[in-house]
């Protein structure tokens, strides 16, 4: 009941703020365009760092803004903090074997032969298009190399 | 007055039990799709040639799309703004609004798959593939059934009920957006 009268609450004090939304919006489809545009340039670092630090910006607009986390209770921010330690503990146990393809006392054979395979199909000028639906005999071996 | 279940009235928090509810729906969306991106940018790192078979997505849908999400985002929260200040029926309105973005997103995403499978880049193609479908599949099912619930709701509020559902659809379909805001530059800027 505590939850309805705290709404009923807010009814009575509420004050339109339609103009403030369009405003993040409008600051959300400038900072879209940056991203696109940094597509254009010829660095890729630059690419990467323009994309996903204006994700990351994005990101936090429609949190802050748009989902009102700021005013939530304390237990929201905890959980939330706790599904991101929890993808951020998967990385960090798992990325290691992803990120490298060999070990002091293991080699991924798998991903080297894709590795290889790709970079040869790209040499040749394939570029991993097909033009055609492939056939399922020619791809199917190369993705259970891969993976 | 009619019933209602002693979880919707009850509240152990100090919050409303249905924002609870949607909050803690989140952080297990965060779990799922925090884990799907985790392996995909891990998976990236480590194979340098996935850039060639990103090269091959369609930016301009993406970024359409994009524009199209945020749009309904904004919309979403004006039908809690107008929700807040008792009017259901233009929540209502500003919800289908919502859906109908909601809408054109898939039927973009439903060209932009099939121009990719007639050119060959089926799920199987490679890892890239692999991942290029699952996630923007699993995203995708996500803004179907964000549409779905938010017909539910935006049908009650026209008729001036549980106008809070508003707020609680709006959380959602704001992480979907989200979701999409990170998916976009992975699948289709980092190239």
């Amino acid at each position: 009941m505590s939850g309805d009268a705290h709404h009923d609450h807010a009814h009575a004090e509420h004050h339109d703020h339609s103009k403030f939304y369009i405003k993040v919006w409008a600051a959300l489809f400038v900072l879209f365009l940056i991203s696109v545009f940094g597509t254009l340039t010829p660095w890729f670092f630059v690419t990467i760092i323009v994309g996903f630090g204006i994700a990351l910006v994005k990101a936090y607009l429609v949190v802050r803004y748009f989902m009102h986390v700021d005013i939530e209770k304390p237990v929201v921010h905890y959980a939330l903090i706790a599904g991101l330690a929890l993808m951020v503990l998967f990385f960090a146990a798992v990325s290691p074997d992803v990120l490298n393809h060999e070990g002091s006392r293991w080699v991924n054979v798998a991903a080297r032969a894709e590795m290889e395979r790709r970079e040869a199909a790209h040499a040749a000028g394939e570029g991993g298009h097909h033009e055609a639906a492939p056939a399922a005999g020619h791809e199917a071996p190369a993705a259970e190399a891969g993976h | 007055m009619a019933f209602r279940p002693i979880a919707t009235t009850r509240s152990a928090t100090g919050m409303p039990t249905g924002r609870l509810a949607i909050w803690w729906l989140i952080v297990s969306e965060i779990v799922i799709f925090g884990g799907v991106l985790a392996s995909y940018i891990m998976h990236r790192i480590g194979h340098p040639e996935w850039a060639y078979q990103a090269e091959h997505t369609n930016l301009v849908a993406g970024s359409v799309n994009t524009i199209v999400l945020l749009t309904s985002s904004l919309l979403a929260v004006l039908a809690h703004n107008a929700a807040e200040m008792g009017d259901g029926k233009k929540a209502a309105k500003l919800f289908v609004g919502t859906i109908l973005g909601g809408l054109v997103f898939l039927v973009i995403k439903s060209f932009e798959w099939g121009n990719e499978i007639a050119h060959g880049y089926t799920i199987t193609s490679s890892g890239f593939w692999a991942f290029y479908y699952t996630a923007a599949g699993i995203h995708g099912t996500h803004v179907l059934v964000g549409m779905i619930v938010m017909g539910f709701v935006a049908y009650d509020a026209w008729h001036g009920r549980e106008l809070q559902r508003i707020e609680f659809a709006g959380i959602y379909w704001h992480f979907v957006d989200v979701v999409w805001i990170f998916l976009f530059p992975l699948l289709y800027i980092a190239s």
